[in-house]
């Protein structure tokens, strides 16, 4: 359990230029710590900070904060998402200072999937703030003062991100609204999962003209599908999300053996990247193997995607306290993969 | 900041004072304004008397009608067809609200921040909390 911290946090990462690799990983659902530490070195060496949800979906679920101090002990940069949905702004300030003095800097603020969809649909929404009033709230903190006006000593440090959907209605409005939260005081972005290459690259299209892509980085979201049921399950049932006809019909092709179809979505997940390489102004990508953590390895060797940290840590002078990320498969950066990607940041 | 300039409903501050020091004029006046506006914002655009109205700036359309009571944008669960994720037969008060906005001159209002709401204000006179200067801070 006790390994080193994190070299490279995920500020640095983000400010190298490099580009970024992040990756979610399922809330556990027992009281059990070894369970996030096994789904996190799963992915920890393929990627720069870690995402722990917030009772996705609306389900109960182990607390994000507990999750991400976790993390913080097994030497991984987390980002810890705090949602609108359950708490209200007294009690998402404490747990943003108490997030700060563990340790937790990331803090991914979203708005919070509704709980009709979740298994207690009875319960009372809060909704006190939204993501955006919660990004102001991050950054009043930041400053030194709680909302209150009341001076905090010290300040929290805390590095607020958020995210945006490209692929839900009002589409032309999605740029602005990102450049909204932007000016709310988002430091980094996370898309929600791609699959409709062809509408994340008009939704690009739309932040480079606002110059968005150049004041904070933004990350792709990407996902594995892992059967066909899954695909439609996600296309039908999941409101804000985009599971083209074609995709799912390949995973239909794919047919039931678990070897076949598994393969087929890695596959898909890992064009979808390629893919997104060809669009300027991202800044890397986030995956989201929901539940499916042993995928993301393979994901990462064969999309050829490297955190940035491996290169800064392999930098001379760098101070290598992550043994693992010294000398794991990642360490070999290699030089085409990055080159390529830097080409169409710039 | 280009599009944080506030575009608020604000009184000179000489009226607000006025008001500020006579709060038994005050509770007079929001007992006389209170049903005409509540009715009267209710038949027409829905109104859900928040007591800070921000309709204006969001294309005329109430933000309070979104089940996550979002001030500042839709959220990312809008479905296909533009309705609301909770309430599926229901189109997304944003969707709406964006739309419309585009026919106002003052359409960019739609990307000021909105600060959090004040709940204490919650069935009171936005009218009058206009008048009295008790529309809402800006931290927020």
């Amino acid at each position: 359990m006790s390994r080193p911290a994190a070299v490279v946090r995920f500020e640095d990462a983000l400010r190298s230029g490099l580009p970024v690799v992040t990756c979610e990983i399922a809330s556990g659902d027992g009281a059990d710590a070894a369970d996030i530490v096994r789904r996190a070195r799963l992915v920890r060496d393929h990627v720069d900070a870690i995402n722990v949800p917030d009772n996705t979906a609306g389900i109960v679920h182990l607390s994000a904060l507990a999750a991400a101090a976790v993390l913080v002990r097994e030497g991984v940069d987390p980002i810890m998402h705090v949602t609108c949905r359950d708490r209200n702004r007294l009690a998402l300030q404490s747990d943003l200072l108490g997030a700060a003095a563990l340790g937790v800097r990331n803090i991914l603020c979203l708005t919070g999937d509704h709980m009709i969809h979740g298994d207690q649909p009875d319960a009372k929404p809060v909704f006190d703030l939204d993501s955006l009033q919660l990004l102001v709230l991050a950054n009043v903190l930041r400053g030194g003062r709680y909302l209150s006006g009341r001076a905090i000593a010290p300040a929290p440090e805390l590095l607020p991100g958020a995210t945006e959907n490209p692929f839900a209605p009002p589409y032309d409005f999605r740029p602005q609204r990102l450049m909204k939260k932007i000016e709310a005081g988002a430091r980094f972005i996370q898309t929600q999962i791609t699959f409709n290459v062809g509408r994340f690259a008009a939704f690009m299209k739309g932040v480079r003209d606002l110059g968005l892509d150049r004041r904070v980085p933004i990350l792709a979201g990407v996902a594995p599908l892992r059967s066909a049921r899954a695909a439609r399950y996600m296309q039908e049932r999941v409101p804000g999300m985009e599971v083209p006809e074609a995709l799912v019909r390949r995973m239909d092709q794919a047919g039931p053996d678990r070897t076949r179809r598994e393969d087929e979505g890695i596959r898909i997940c890992v064009e979808t990247i390629e893919q997104l390489r060809e669009i300027p102004g991202l800044a890397g990508f986030h995956v989201m193997p929901i539940h499916w953590e042993e995928a993301v390895a393979e994901i990462a060797a064969r999309a050829r995607l490297v955190p940035a940290r491996a290169s800064l840590a392999a930098r001379p002078g760098a101070e290598v306290l992550d043994e693992r990320a010294a000398d794991g498969p990642v360490a070999g950066a290699e030089a085409s993969a990055l080159g390529r990607h830097r080409e169409h940041r710039a | 900041m280009p599009f944080t300039a506030p575009f608020k409903l604000e009184v000179p501050v000489g009226m607000r004072r006025f008001f500020q020091r006579h709060p038994r004029l005050t509770r007079a006046l929001e007992l006389v304004v209170l049903p005409i506006e509540a009715t009267g914002k209710k038949v027409v655009f829905g109104c859900r008397m928040c007591g800070q109205c921000i309709l204006h700036e969001t294309g005329m359309t109430c933000p309070m009608g979104c089940p996550k009571t979002l001030r500042n944008g839709p959220c990312g669960g809008v479905r296909m067809n533009g309705h609301c994720e909770v309430v599926p037969e229901m189109m997304c008060v944003w969707v709406k609200a964006e739309r419309r906005s585009r026919w106002l001159p003052w359409r960019k209002a739609i990307l000021r921040i909105q600060p959090a709401l004040d709940w204490s204000l919650q069935g009171t006179s936005a009218w009058v909390n206009v008048l009295a200067g008790r529309n809402g801070k800006d931290t927020a």
